[in-house]
């Protein structure tokens, strides 16, 4: 795919022999094929527009050496944008669990992997920084959603809040954080209901239990797949729940991942973590530049 | 609502509806191209645009709305495939019950022996669903247990024996073998099953969606397809990508959580929720 568009690149710029700086129509004519590749991988349509307005105005004017056909200059500065944009500021894994119990809130739509990335990051905070994690389901919704967490908390060796049944995902909270603090706990993660960011009462609720919880990080979990949608996801889930980061899952895929540039231009906070397959220890920390290459298909 | 001459500026703005739609650059601009043929140069208002591009969609999308094939074999085995969580194990709660209210008698087999708690998932749909969930240990074989489970749904003389499966990516080649193992078990008992293969498919998911039927095809045979979670706001253009490439037929769609929220695939309102017209 990289190859492609950079063939692309190549075969628009073949009749620029000359060497010297970018005209402004050259530019133009080599971010439409960018446009296609960004959208081909996914990237939502405004998103993949205002990307392309930025790179248009880095790149007209932009010398070409001896050393660097047009195209590759081209990918070179859109690659660099990319990463630019992808990257938060400050180390992605840096999740704020000072002040015990710190309270995690996982959302996101119904199956993008919240209960499994909430055991794989509770997995995670255990073995690497040697923390006394708590999960909680506060999923009511789901058949057999808190049994899943209770299970997964059981493999990867945490304690999970007893569950109980005919109590309300608010009231669970409410339970979560006082056994979260009477136990010692370092950290609580508040697995929650998949919803749809239209449904209003099940946006109600998660505002509920964010208000009672008072998290320190609210993640919002994505599937890796996910085409022109992230937009409206991002943009509902961080207005009406407030969120701190993005995990990515299902990046084991072949998809190319344009969700990603969607989440961070859209809501400006960090992606943390990518999932990268079902089992326990299938969690990287976010890096941009792969995550670049692969969106252009490198 | 005001007429204007169809240009390449309104050209454009109908292939962003298309393509913000997931359904593609490449099939954004031929089925935008289309609706432009014999209209450019005219004068049209954007009303009228919109009920010609679902004028058009619905006409791409109209052979392959079809329902669920019902065989008379006994009984007739239903596998449902996918990636994780698009929705198999919820939409095979559903079309139990549908098919149950129909008078059928249906058994479910819980081939997901890999993730936390997928059987007992199952099993909440099978009460719900009134129809009984047949279990293997986790971690046991998947193929062997839709080897007893089709036995026994034989010996019960079942009319349906619908099997759940793991959710997999299409590009984990161990696990797609696992479901090829899963097919040539079934085909041992009855070289004719399964009857039906359905892939479940997100309408979240964006251009994915036509790897991983090019690849659950070649693996396990598909012959049908649903598409999960058009309850909420993102309108699963590329069927008719797949409609244009692969012609399966769309069986059902889900539209929510609930039991009773599978409904037929209808051509006419997806076209027109497609691009933006009021049902
Ligand atoms: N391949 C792959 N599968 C994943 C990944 N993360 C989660 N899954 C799988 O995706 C499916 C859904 O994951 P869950 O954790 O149940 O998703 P959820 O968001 O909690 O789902 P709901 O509670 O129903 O909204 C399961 O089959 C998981 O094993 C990942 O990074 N890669
Ligand atoms: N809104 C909505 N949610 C749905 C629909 N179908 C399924 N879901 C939800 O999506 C999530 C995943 O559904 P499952 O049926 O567990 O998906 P699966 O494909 O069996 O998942 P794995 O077995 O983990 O691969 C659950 O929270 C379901 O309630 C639908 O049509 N609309
Ligand atoms: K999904
Ligand atoms: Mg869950
Ligand atoms: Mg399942």
């Amino acid at each position: 795919m990289f190859e492609s568009l950079s063939d692309r690149l190549g075969s628009v710029f073949d009749r620029l022999t000359k060497q010297g700086a970018l005209s402004e129509a050259d530019v133009i004519a080599a971010l439409r094929e960018v446009r296609v590749a960004l959208l081909e991988a996914d990237v939502s349509l405004p998103v993949a527009r205002d990307f392309i307005k930025r790179v248009q105005d880095k790149a007209t004017g932009a010398a070409v050496t001896k050393s660097i056909t047009p195209g590759q200059m081209v990918v070179k500065i859109v690659h660099d944008e990319l990463i630019r944009v992808l990257e938060g500021d400050g180390p992605a894994d840096a999740l704020k669990i000072d002040n015990p119990p710190a309270a995690i809130l996982m959302v996101g739509l119904q199956g993008s992997g919240k209960t499994t990335t909430t055991a794989k990051l509770a997995k995670r905070l255990k073995d690497r920084n040697n923390k006394r994690v708590l999960l909680a389901s506060l999923d009511t919704n789901r058949p057999a959603a808190m049994e899943q967490l209770a299970i997964l908390a059981g493999q990867i060796g945490v304690d999970s809040l007893p569950i109980v049944k005919g109590e309300s995902a608010v009231q669970i909270a409410r339970r979560a954080k006082t056994q979260a603090a009477m136990g010692g706990y370092d950290v609580l993660f508040l697995d929650t209901a998949g919803r749809l960011h239209i449904d209003e009462v099940l946006m109600d609720e998660v505002q509920a239990v964010r208000d009672i919880a008072q998290p320190r990080e609210t993640l919002l979990v994505v599937d890796g797949l996910t085409g022109q949608d992230a937009v409206n996801v991002a943009a509902e889930f961080d207005g009406k729940v407030g969120i701190s980061g993005v995990v990515l899952t299902r990046m084991d895929g072949d998809g190319r991942g344009g969700a990603a540039l969607s989440m961070r231009a859209v809501t400006g906070k960090p992606i943390r973590f990518v999932g990268l397959g079902e089992k326990m220890d299938a969690l990287e920390t976010f890096e941009a530049g792969r995550v670049a290459g692969r969106i252009l298909g490198m | 609502a005001p007429r204007r001459e169809m240009d390449d500026a309104m050209l454009e703005s109908l292939e962003d509806v298309l393509i913000q739609a997931d359904m593609g650059v490449d099939t954004a601009l031929r089925v935008s191209a289309n609706i432009a043929e014999g209209r450019f140069g005219k004068k049209i208002s954007a009303p009228e645009l919109r009920r010609a591009l679902a004028g058009e969609v619905t006409r791409i999308m109209t052979p392959v709305a079809r329902p669920l094939p019902l065989y008379p074999s006994k009984p007739q085995v239903v596998l449902v495939v996918g990636v994780n969580g698009s929705g198999k194990t919820t939409t095979i709660g559903k079309l139990a019950s549908q098919f149950k209210a129909a008078g059928k008698s249906v058994v479910i087999a819980a081939g997901d022996t890999f993730r936390a708690a997928a059987v007992e998932q199952l099993q909440v749909w099978g009460s719900r669903a009134g129809v009984p969930v047949l279990t293997a240990p986790e971690g046991s074989d998947p193929a062997s247990l839709a080897f007893d489970a089709f036995t026994r749904a034989r010996a019960e003389g079942a009319d349906l024996l619908m099997i759940d499966t793991a959710g997999r990516l299409q590009n984990r080649a161990d696990l797609m073998e696992e479901l090829a193992k899963i097919v040539r078990t079934l085909r041992k008992i009855d070289p004719t099953a399964p009857h039906n293969t359905l892939l479940v498919l997100d309408a979240t998911t964006g251009q994915n969606a036509v790897a991983q039927v090019e690849i659950f095809r070649k693996i396990a045979d598909v012959s049908g397809l649903v598409m999960t979670k058009l309850d909420g706001t993102a309108k699963g253009g590329v069927l008719v990508s797949l409609a244009d490439k692969f012609g399966l037929p769309i069986h059902a769609i889900g539209v929510g959580e609930q039991i009773d929220d599978l409904a037929p695939f209808d051509p006419e309102d997806f076209a027109r929720a497609l691009v933006g017209l009021d049902a």
